[in-house]
Protein backbone atom coordinates (compact mmCIF):
# COMPACT_ATOMS: atom_id res chain seq x y z
CA UNK A 1 0.00 0.00 0.00
CA UNK A 2 2.61 2.39 0.89
CA UNK A 3 4.33 1.73 -2.33
CA UNK A 4 1.38 2.18 -4.29
CA UNK A 5 1.28 6.19 -2.65
CA UNK A 6 4.77 6.46 -3.80
CA UNK A 7 4.71 6.06 -6.90
CA UNK A 8 1.34 7.30 -7.07
CA UNK A 9 2.64 10.36 -5.68
CA UNK A 10 5.82 10.48 -7.68
CA UNK A 11 4.02 10.12 -10.83
CA UNK A 12 1.31 12.66 -10.58
CA UNK A 13 3.87 14.94 -9.66
CA UNK A 14 6.66 14.50 -12.41
CA UNK A 15 8.18 18.01 -12.17
CA UNK A 16 9.08 17.72 -8.10
CA UNK A 17 10.07 14.81 -8.87
CA UNK A 18 12.21 15.34 -11.61
CA UNK A 19 14.15 18.38 -9.37
CA UNK A 20 14.33 16.20 -6.50
CA UNK A 21 15.99 13.52 -8.63
CA UNK A 22 18.27 15.76 -10.93
CA UNK A 23 19.30 17.82 -7.47
CA UNK A 24 20.31 14.36 -5.83
CA UNK A 25 21.85 13.68 -8.58
CA UNK A 26 24.00 16.68 -8.89
CA UNK A 27 25.30 16.19 -5.07
CA UNK A 28 26.39 12.65 -6.47
CA UNK A 29 28.19 13.85 -8.68
CA UNK A 30 30.14 16.74 -6.58
CA UNK A 31 31.05 13.81 -3.98
CA UNK A 32 32.40 11.82 -6.55
CA UNK A 33 33.87 15.02 -8.02
CA UNK A 34 35.76 15.78 -4.65
CA UNK A 35 36.28 12.19 -3.12
CA UNK A 36 36.97 10.20 -5.95
CA UNK A 37 38.90 12.57 -8.61
CA UNK A 38 39.95 15.35 -5.65
CA UNK A 39 38.10 17.80 -7.93
CA UNK A 40 40.26 17.00 -11.18
CA UNK A 41 36.91 16.45 -12.87
CA UNK A 42 34.53 19.14 -12.65
CA UNK A 43 31.31 17.73 -10.79
CA UNK A 44 28.99 18.92 -13.86
CA UNK A 45 30.28 17.07 -16.13
CA UNK A 46 30.33 14.11 -13.76
CA UNK A 47 26.28 14.80 -13.48
CA UNK A 48 26.08 15.13 -17.28
CA UNK A 49 27.95 11.82 -17.53
CA UNK A 50 26.00 10.35 -15.19
CA UNK A 51 22.91 11.75 -16.97
CA UNK A 52 23.93 9.80 -20.41
CA UNK A 53 24.72 6.76 -18.98
CA UNK A 54 20.67 6.85 -17.28
CA UNK A 55 19.52 7.92 -20.25
CA UNK A 56 21.44 4.92 -22.21
CA UNK A 57 19.30 3.31 -19.59
CA UNK A 58 16.44 4.44 -20.07
CA UNK A 59 16.38 3.42 -23.75
CA UNK A 60 17.65 -0.19 -23.15
CA UNK A 61 15.04 -1.09 -20.98
CA UNK A 62 12.06 0.60 -22.37
CA UNK A 63 13.09 1.13 -26.09
CA UNK A 64 11.49 4.62 -26.26
CA UNK A 65 13.92 7.44 -27.61
CA UNK A 66 13.56 10.20 -24.66
CA UNK A 67 16.35 8.25 -22.39
CA UNK A 68 15.24 7.94 -18.67
CA UNK A 69 12.07 9.98 -19.44
CA UNK A 70 10.15 7.37 -20.77
CA UNK A 71 10.42 5.71 -17.77
CA UNK A 72 7.11 6.92 -16.11
CA UNK A 73 8.41 8.09 -12.67
CA UNK A 74 10.98 9.92 -14.12
CA UNK A 75 8.66 11.58 -16.67
CA UNK A 76 8.91 15.07 -15.40
CA UNK A 77 13.17 14.69 -16.30
CA UNK A 78 11.54 14.97 -19.96
CA UNK A 79 9.73 17.94 -19.31
CA UNK A 80 12.52 19.54 -17.24
CA UNK A 81 15.56 18.93 -19.87
CA UNK A 82 13.20 19.18 -22.83
CA UNK A 83 13.66 22.17 -25.15
CA UNK A 84 11.59 24.90 -23.81
CA UNK A 85 12.99 25.02 -20.54
CA UNK A 86 16.58 24.18 -21.88
CA UNK A 87 16.26 27.74 -23.98
CA UNK A 88 14.62 29.28 -21.55
CA UNK A 89 17.72 29.19 -18.89
CA UNK A 90 19.94 29.46 -21.74
CA UNK A 91 18.49 32.60 -22.96
CA UNK A 92 19.00 33.64 -18.66
CA UNK A 93 22.54 32.91 -18.99
CA UNK A 94 22.76 35.96 -21.40
CA UNK A 95 22.05 38.19 -18.44
CA UNK A 96 24.98 40.21 -17.30
CA UNK A 97 27.28 38.22 -20.84
CA UNK A 98 29.56 41.03 -22.13
CA UNK A 99 27.79 42.71 -24.84
CA UNK A 100 31.54 43.97 -26.15
CA UNK A 101 32.79 40.36 -26.70
CA UNK A 102 29.94 39.71 -28.64
CA UNK A 103 30.63 42.97 -30.84
CA UNK A 104 34.12 41.64 -31.00
CA UNK A 105 34.07 38.33 -32.45
CA UNK A 106 30.73 38.80 -34.24
CA UNK A 107 32.20 38.56 -37.73
CA UNK A 108 34.28 35.48 -36.99
CA UNK A 109 31.23 33.71 -34.99
CA UNK A 110 28.97 34.37 -38.24
CA UNK A 111 31.87 32.76 -40.39
CA UNK A 112 32.65 30.19 -37.77
CA UNK A 113 29.09 28.71 -38.08
CA UNK A 114 29.47 28.34 -42.17
CA UNK A 115 32.35 26.70 -42.16
CA UNK A 116 31.22 24.52 -39.06
CA UNK A 117 28.29 23.36 -41.03
CA UNK A 118 30.56 22.70 -44.32
CA UNK A 119 33.54 20.93 -42.28
CA UNK A 120 30.68 18.33 -40.51
CA UNK A 121 28.88 17.97 -43.62
CA UNK A 122 32.18 17.17 -45.62
CA UNK A 123 33.37 14.75 -42.94
CA UNK A 124 30.11 13.03 -42.37
CA UNK A 125 29.65 13.13 -46.32
CA UNK A 126 33.12 11.21 -46.80
CA UNK A 127 32.65 8.87 -44.09
CA UNK A 128 29.31 7.83 -45.58
CA UNK A 129 31.62 7.34 -48.85
CA UNK A 130 34.19 5.00 -47.29
CA UNK A 131 31.74 2.98 -45.64
CA UNK A 132 29.82 2.36 -49.47
CA UNK A 133 27.12 4.79 -50.18
CA UNK A 134 27.19 6.05 -53.53
CA UNK A 135 23.92 7.62 -53.83
CA UNK A 136 23.89 11.39 -53.56
CA UNK A 137 20.86 11.82 -51.69
CA UNK A 138 21.98 9.19 -49.12
CA UNK A 139 25.53 10.92 -48.83
CA UNK A 140 23.65 14.31 -48.50
CA UNK A 141 21.70 13.30 -45.72
CA UNK A 142 23.86 11.43 -43.77
CA UNK A 143 26.55 14.41 -43.84
CA UNK A 144 23.70 16.83 -42.68
CA UNK A 145 23.10 14.13 -39.64
CA UNK A 146 26.84 15.09 -38.52
CA UNK A 147 25.67 18.53 -38.52
CA UNK A 148 22.93 17.90 -36.44
CA UNK A 149 20.65 15.32 -36.19
CA UNK A 150 18.02 17.76 -36.98
CA UNK A 151 19.82 19.08 -39.98
CA UNK A 152 19.68 15.35 -41.05
CA UNK A 153 16.22 14.49 -41.26
CA UNK A 154 15.42 17.73 -42.28
CA UNK A 155 17.32 17.26 -45.07
CA UNK A 156 16.74 13.74 -45.54
CA UNK A 157 12.94 14.57 -45.71
CA UNK A 158 13.18 17.34 -48.26
CA UNK A 159 15.46 14.81 -50.44
CA UNK A 160 13.28 11.68 -50.69
CA UNK A 161 16.12 9.40 -48.37
CA UNK A 162 14.85 6.17 -47.49
CA UNK A 163 13.93 5.86 -43.31
CA UNK A 164 16.63 3.77 -42.92
CA UNK A 165 19.65 6.70 -43.93
CA UNK A 166 17.67 9.18 -41.99
CA UNK A 167 17.66 6.84 -38.97
CA UNK A 168 21.35 6.69 -39.45
CA UNK A 169 21.91 10.62 -40.05
CA UNK A 170 20.33 11.06 -36.68
CA UNK A 171 22.32 8.36 -35.04
CA UNK A 172 25.13 10.27 -36.61
CA UNK A 173 23.69 13.91 -34.99
CA UNK A 174 23.17 11.92 -31.74
CA UNK A 175 26.42 10.97 -31.66
CA UNK A 176 28.18 14.15 -32.03
CA UNK A 177 25.55 15.95 -29.26
CA UNK A 178 26.98 13.21 -27.17
CA UNK A 179 30.51 13.51 -27.68
CA UNK A 180 30.52 16.95 -27.59
CA UNK A 181 28.80 17.12 -24.15
CA UNK A 182 31.65 14.64 -22.78
CA UNK A 183 34.67 16.19 -24.39
CA UNK A 184 35.00 19.40 -24.13
CA UNK A 185 35.67 19.49 -20.66
CA UNK A 186 38.90 17.53 -21.72
CA UNK A 187 39.93 19.12 -24.78
CA UNK A 188 39.30 22.72 -23.49
CA UNK A 189 42.48 23.17 -22.01
CA UNK A 190 44.26 22.51 -25.17
CA UNK A 191 42.43 24.06 -27.85
CA UNK A 192 42.21 27.24 -25.70
CA UNK A 193 38.72 27.55 -25.16
CA UNK A 194 38.55 29.47 -21.97
CA UNK A 195 37.49 32.82 -23.24
CA UNK A 196 34.24 34.51 -24.81
CA UNK A 197 35.69 34.69 -27.87
CA UNK A 198 36.78 31.37 -28.13
CA UNK A 199 32.98 30.17 -26.70
CA UNK A 200 31.46 32.16 -30.06
CA UNK A 201 33.68 30.58 -32.38
CA UNK A 202 33.33 26.81 -30.78
CA UNK A 203 29.34 27.21 -30.39
CA UNK A 204 29.37 28.16 -34.20
CA UNK A 205 31.90 24.97 -34.95
CA UNK A 206 30.01 22.53 -33.26
CA UNK A 207 26.44 23.84 -33.78
CA UNK A 208 24.75 21.06 -31.99
CA UNK A 209 22.50 23.27 -28.96
CA UNK A 210 22.28 20.36 -26.49
CA UNK A 211 25.96 19.26 -27.21
CA UNK A 212 27.00 22.99 -26.61
CA UNK A 213 24.80 23.59 -23.59
CA UNK A 214 26.49 20.16 -22.05
CA UNK A 215 29.49 21.01 -22.96
CA UNK A 216 30.20 24.69 -21.52
CA UNK A 217 28.27 23.71 -18.71
CA UNK A 218 30.81 21.20 -17.60
CA UNK A 219 33.75 23.45 -18.86
CA UNK A 220 32.81 26.77 -17.88
CA UNK A 221 29.23 27.67 -17.32
CA UNK A 222 30.14 31.85 -17.44
CA UNK A 223 31.30 30.76 -21.09
CA UNK A 224 27.82 29.67 -21.46
CA UNK A 225 25.85 32.74 -23.39
CA UNK A 226 28.59 32.81 -25.90
CA UNK A 227 28.61 29.52 -27.02
CA UNK A 228 25.11 29.08 -27.17
CA UNK A 229 24.70 32.08 -28.94
CA UNK A 230 26.12 31.29 -32.75
CA UNK A 231 25.22 27.58 -31.72
CA UNK A 232 21.49 28.58 -32.13
CA UNK A 233 21.82 30.05 -35.66
CA UNK A 234 23.95 26.64 -36.99
CA UNK A 235 20.68 24.23 -37.76
CA UNK A 236 19.15 27.00 -39.14
CA UNK A 237 21.62 27.39 -41.42
CA UNK A 238 22.27 23.78 -41.95
CA UNK A 239 18.73 23.26 -43.11
CA UNK A 240 19.55 26.05 -45.57
CA UNK A 241 22.49 24.90 -46.89
CA UNK A 242 22.30 21.16 -47.32
CA UNK A 243 19.14 20.44 -49.13
CA UNK A 244 20.30 22.82 -51.61
CA UNK A 245 23.95 24.18 -52.15
CA UNK A 246 26.00 21.03 -50.74
CA UNK A 247 23.26 18.93 -52.27
CA UNK A 248 23.84 20.22 -55.50
CA UNK A 249 27.75 20.00 -54.65
CA UNK A 250 27.57 16.35 -53.82
CA UNK A 251 25.85 15.26 -56.98
CA UNK A 252 28.28 17.43 -58.77
CA UNK A 253 30.96 15.30 -57.34
CA UNK A 254 29.01 11.84 -57.39
CA UNK B 1 8.92 41.79 -8.13
CA UNK B 2 10.46 38.03 -8.92
CA UNK B 3 7.84 37.86 -11.05
CA UNK B 4 8.74 40.89 -13.48
CA UNK B 5 12.57 39.45 -14.11
CA UNK B 6 10.76 35.88 -14.99
CA UNK B 7 8.08 37.61 -17.25
CA UNK B 8 10.83 39.69 -19.07
CA UNK B 9 12.85 36.47 -20.17
CA UNK B 10 9.67 35.15 -20.93
CA UNK B 11 9.00 37.74 -23.23
CA UNK B 12 12.18 37.80 -24.70
CA UNK B 13 12.45 34.05 -25.29
CA UNK B 14 9.04 33.99 -26.94
CA UNK B 15 9.75 37.10 -28.91
CA UNK B 16 13.14 35.83 -29.56
CA UNK B 17 11.52 32.21 -31.03
CA UNK B 18 8.77 33.82 -32.91
CA UNK B 19 11.33 35.96 -34.88
CA UNK B 20 13.72 32.87 -35.28
CA UNK B 21 10.36 31.07 -36.73
CA UNK B 22 9.25 34.01 -38.89
CA UNK B 23 13.11 34.08 -40.15
CA UNK B 24 12.80 29.80 -41.27
CA UNK B 25 9.96 30.47 -42.58
CA UNK B 26 11.20 33.46 -44.74
CA UNK B 27 14.36 32.00 -45.57
CA UNK B 28 12.28 28.37 -46.94
CA UNK B 29 14.02 26.60 -43.63
CA UNK B 30 11.84 23.98 -42.11
CA UNK B 31 13.39 25.12 -38.65
CA UNK B 32 13.76 27.94 -36.28
CA UNK B 33 16.54 30.16 -37.18
CA UNK B 34 18.25 31.62 -34.56
CA UNK B 35 15.31 32.09 -32.21
CA UNK B 36 17.30 31.61 -28.72
CA UNK B 37 19.69 33.78 -30.02
CA UNK B 38 17.92 36.37 -30.71
CA UNK B 39 15.81 35.95 -27.41
CA UNK B 40 19.59 36.30 -25.61
CA UNK B 41 20.79 40.01 -27.72
CA UNK B 42 17.02 41.08 -26.97
CA UNK B 43 17.48 40.05 -23.09
CA UNK B 44 20.73 41.59 -23.36
CA UNK B 45 19.55 44.92 -24.75
CA UNK B 46 16.57 45.34 -22.78
CA UNK B 47 18.82 44.76 -19.25
CA UNK B 48 21.09 47.32 -20.26
CA UNK B 49 18.72 50.18 -20.75
CA UNK B 50 19.78 52.76 -18.93
CA UNK B 51 15.85 54.47 -18.85
CA UNK B 52 14.86 55.17 -15.19
CA UNK B 53 11.43 53.21 -15.90
CA UNK B 54 12.85 50.14 -17.14
CA UNK B 55 16.04 50.11 -14.37
CA UNK B 56 15.42 46.47 -12.76
CA UNK B 57 15.69 46.46 -9.24
CA UNK B 58 17.71 43.83 -7.44
CA UNK B 59 14.88 41.58 -7.05
CA UNK B 60 13.37 41.77 -10.93
CA UNK B 61 16.75 40.35 -11.35
CA UNK B 62 16.69 37.50 -8.75
CA UNK B 63 13.98 36.41 -11.38
CA UNK B 64 16.30 36.04 -14.40
CA UNK B 65 19.14 34.80 -11.62
CA UNK B 66 17.34 31.61 -10.29
CA UNK B 67 16.99 30.33 -13.84
CA UNK B 68 20.38 31.06 -14.99
CA UNK B 69 21.51 29.19 -12.22
CA UNK B 70 18.94 26.38 -13.10
CA UNK B 71 20.95 26.12 -16.16
CA UNK B 72 23.35 23.13 -15.40
CA UNK B 73 20.46 21.43 -13.38
CA UNK B 74 18.16 21.47 -16.36
CA UNK B 75 21.00 20.34 -18.92
CA UNK B 76 22.01 17.24 -16.20
CA UNK B 77 18.04 16.59 -17.26
CA UNK B 78 18.64 17.27 -20.53
CA UNK B 79 21.21 14.65 -20.63
CA UNK B 80 19.15 11.97 -18.82
CA UNK B 81 16.74 12.15 -21.96
CA UNK B 82 18.68 12.22 -24.75
CA UNK B 83 18.29 9.36 -27.00
CA UNK B 84 21.63 7.72 -26.21
CA UNK B 85 20.91 4.45 -26.69
CA UNK B 86 20.11 4.74 -30.58
CA UNK B 87 23.28 6.68 -31.01
CA UNK B 88 25.21 3.80 -29.65
CA UNK B 89 23.35 1.02 -31.44
CA UNK B 90 23.46 3.19 -35.39
CA UNK B 91 26.13 1.29 -36.25
CA UNK B 92 29.67 1.65 -37.15
CA UNK B 93 28.97 4.26 -39.47
CA UNK B 94 27.13 6.61 -37.28
CA UNK B 95 29.40 6.66 -34.65
CA UNK B 96 32.15 7.43 -36.77
CA UNK B 97 31.00 10.01 -38.64
CA UNK B 98 30.02 11.55 -35.62
CA UNK B 99 33.17 11.29 -33.81
CA UNK B 100 35.09 12.71 -36.79
CA UNK B 101 32.89 15.51 -37.37
CA UNK B 102 33.41 16.57 -33.90
CA UNK B 103 37.25 16.11 -33.89
CA UNK B 104 37.27 18.23 -37.10
CA UNK B 105 35.77 20.79 -35.14
CA UNK B 106 37.46 20.80 -32.06
CA UNK B 107 40.67 21.53 -34.23
CA UNK B 108 39.47 24.67 -35.96
CA UNK B 109 38.87 26.10 -33.08
CA UNK B 110 42.22 26.90 -32.04
CA UNK B 111 42.57 28.58 -36.33
CA UNK B 112 39.44 30.06 -36.07
CA UNK B 113 40.18 32.03 -32.71
CA UNK B 114 43.58 33.12 -34.66
CA UNK B 115 42.28 34.41 -37.44
CA UNK B 116 39.25 36.48 -35.41
CA UNK B 117 41.84 37.90 -32.71
CA UNK B 118 44.36 38.92 -35.71
CA UNK B 119 41.89 41.05 -37.06
CA UNK B 120 40.87 43.14 -34.11
CA UNK B 121 44.33 44.05 -32.87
Amino acid sequence: MILDSIQRVLSTNELVTAFLFVGTLVWLSYLISARLTRGQVHGSAIAIALGLVLAWYGGLVTGGNRGLADISFFAGVGTLGGAMFRDFAIVATAFGADIKALKQAGFVGAVSIVIGVFVSFLIGGIVAISFGYTDPIAVTTIGAGAATYIVGPVTGTALGAGSDVIALSVAAGLTKSVLVMIGTPFIAPKIGLNNPHSALIYGGLMGTTSGVAGGLAATDPKLVPYGAMTATFYTGVGCLLAPSVLYFGVRALL
Amino acid sequence: MVIYGVALLSFCMLTGVLVGDLLGEVMGVQSNVGGVGIAMLLLLVLSNLDSRELKLTPITEKGIGFWSAMYIPIVVAMAARQNVFSALSGGWMAIVAGVAAVAASFALIPVLARFGKGEHQ
